[in-house]
């Protein structure tokens, strides 16, 4: 029963110490998982910029003598809609691909938003404390209490750990500016945690505004979306189980890839793995 | 104790002031309430229905009626069903509370096995794998494996039903769906908190005296790992009745979610105001609970 696999953690127990750029960077691609989400995502990213050009359909194009065309490999199925149409017979490749627009566009915007705020109200609770930590961090704990925005906590843990090390000290001791040492040297340390909550975060996203389009507030019904797509699907699914089942592979295979790079992100760049 | 007790229990008071005002302003969010209500309505009617909502008062006066009737359980009658809203949420609440606590355990009794025996034989086929289920888990939305669970067990094998919750087979797909999505968070935190335990001093010692591993997995190392457990579960729980939102969706399972969801829907707004707020106060409650428990039954934590 219980196999040991070879110990790909003897490798990184060696290189312990601070991760520069270039360990960090090949301890990231040494991985094959981290490798395979990297290409995902590039393949995803690829064809949402370029989905007007290379999906075979107009996604909105309705076609009554075409509706519930099964996948090209079930029988009826047709090479000219590799994965069926739906209940108005629309391609669903073409929807899926164009549906890659909005998830990915939500994905970084809500990341982006978050990211402005959160690194600004991390960075301001953490330095200044007292009152305005105080302030801030109620202000998290009821934003907690409905959805998450896990950002805010940990750059301000983050930085509440960095404000009491030497190196801050030191700058302030020479009369070296609050802001000028927030933005010089604080935040840079911040970066890695940074960067590895929002990668996770993306796939957070992603996952939020298929959520809310599946309930029937998300972005409308203009343009296709994967939440959307699942939920029209839903009611067709004794006769049509591509039609939830295939949006629903796209949002797994991206929102994994997010997040086995994001992972891997995170190993590389912590100093104290092993 | 008393003085950390005080402070936790001020900020609790401050995040229930802070959920009111977010649950009082769902109103105020997209503008003139009224004018999604009626758009079609002659003036004369708005005016009379603001009147009858009391918006035409200045904001912090209706902020003090809002939460004055919060706390009496008013929320105002519900436009669609023309009953109050508290009490159609309430009537729900037991079949959103029941789903929640049935995923917990079908969670629990996968994640504990898999989880210890993840972190006790590391690095094993079995870890291993158990990790790819995390991963697989955390990526999928919960809407989607309840489709999907709905697809194979009562579409294509025809073993339980579709929707509902009325006989005891219907309840099985909602409480698995929603089981499936809790179960890799769990997985990780059960895998990583026996993972801190398992190699102090004081499990050695245990493992030296000659007892079994068993008796030492059992007795002494997760004893020391469930209170971490149960606190971040506590503090999931938030996502916990989210999913629960979706699920019912999904099963047409008849729960606050379904009813919430709805509402917001039909701009039904003393419903959505009543919900929200409920669900919330739940999960700011239970958050607290867990915090305060933490404390009090970790000796090793230093009472500031």
């Amino acid at each position: 029963m219980a196999v040991t696999l070879p110990q790909q953690a003897v490798a990184y127990e060696v290189s312990v110490g601070t991760a520069s750029g270039s360990r960090a960077w090949r301890r990231f691609a040494l991985n094959p998982a981290a490798l395979a989400g990297m290409l995902i995502l590039l393949v995803v990213v690829g064809a949402a910029l370029a989905a007007p050009w290379v999906v075979p359909h107009d996604p909105a194009k309705q076609s009554l003598l075409r509706r519930f065309t099964p996948p090209v490999w079930q029988t009826g199925g047709n090479a000219a809609y590799p994965l069926g149409t739906d209940q108005v017979g629309r391609d669903v490749l073409s929807r899926i691909v164009h549906g890659a627009r909005i998830s990915l566009l939500v994905g970084v915007s809500a990341v982006i938003v978050s990211l402005l705020v959160g690194v600004t109200a991390g960075l301001v609770s953490g330095f200044v404390g007292g009152k305005v930590d105080t302030a801030i961090g109620t202000v998290v704990d009821v934003t907690l209490s409905f959805p998450q925005i896990l950002l805010t906590r940990v750059v301000r843990a983050e930085v509440m750990a960095l404000r009491e090390k030497e190196f801050i000290e030191a700058a302030r001791a020479i009369g070296v500016g609050r802001l000028r040492i927030i933005f010089r040297h604080v935040l840079p340390n911040t970066v890695s945690s940074i960067v590895v909550m929002s990668t996770l975060q993306v796939a957070q996203a992603i996952l939020a505004e298929a959520a809310l389009s599946f309930l029937g507030v998300g972005s409308g019904r203009a343009y296709p979306t994967w939440g959307q797509m699942i939920s029209l699907g839903r009611d067709f699914v004794t006769v049509a189980w591509w039609l939830p089942t295939l949006p629903g592979l796209a949002i797994l295979v991206t929102v994994l890839a997010i997040n086995l790079v994001g992972d891997r992100l995170r190993d590389a760049l912590d100093p104290r793995t092993t | 104790m008393s003085a950390f007790l005080i402070r936790r229990l001020l900020r609790f008071v401050v995040v229930c002031v802070g959920v009111s005002v977010v649950t009082f302003s769902i109103l105020h969010a997209s503008g003139d309430p009224v004018a999604l209500i009626m758009p079609e309505a002659p003036e004369a009617d708005r005016v009379k229905l603001r009147e009858a909502l009391g918006l035409s008062d200045p904001l912090p006066t209706q902020f003090v009626r809002f939460v004055t009737n919060a706390a009496r359980g008013e929320f105002g009658r519900s436009f669609f069903y023309r009953e109050p809203a508290f009490g159609l949420v309430i009537e729900r609440m037991p079949t959103t509370l029941a789903l929640t606590c049935l995923a917990v355990a079908v969670a629990l009794a996968v994640a504990l096995p898999v989880g210890i025996y993840s972190a006790v034989r590391r690095n094993t086929v079995t870890d291993h794998a158990a990790t790819v289920v995390v991963f697989l888990g955390q990526s999928m939305p919960v809407f989607w494996i309840g489709i999907m669970l709905m697809l194979l067990f009562a579409v294509q094998w025809r073993l339980l039903p579709v929707s509902g919750w009325d006989t005891w087979p219907s309840v099985v797909l909602p409480s698995v769906t929603l089981g499936a999505f809790t179960t890799p968070l769990f997985m990780r935190i059960i895998r990583s908190s026996m993972l801190e335990v398992i190699n102090l001093d004081y499990v050695r010692t245990a493992r030296a005296k000659g007892l079994s591993e068993w008796l030492v997995i059992c007795r002494h190392a997760l004893r020391n790992a469930a209170l971490p457990i149960v606190t971040v579960i506590g503090l999931q729980f938030g996502l916990l009745l989210g999913g629960a939102v979706l699920t019912e969706t999904v099963f047409a399972v008849p729960g606050v979610g379904r009813l919430l969801v709805r509402a917001i829907v039909q701009l039904d707004f003393p419903i959505v105001q009543a919900g929200v707020f409920l669900l919330a106060m739940i999960i700011v409650s239970v958050n607290f609970l867990v915090d305060v428990l933490y404390v009090y039954l970790n000796p090793t934590i230093r009472l500031r």
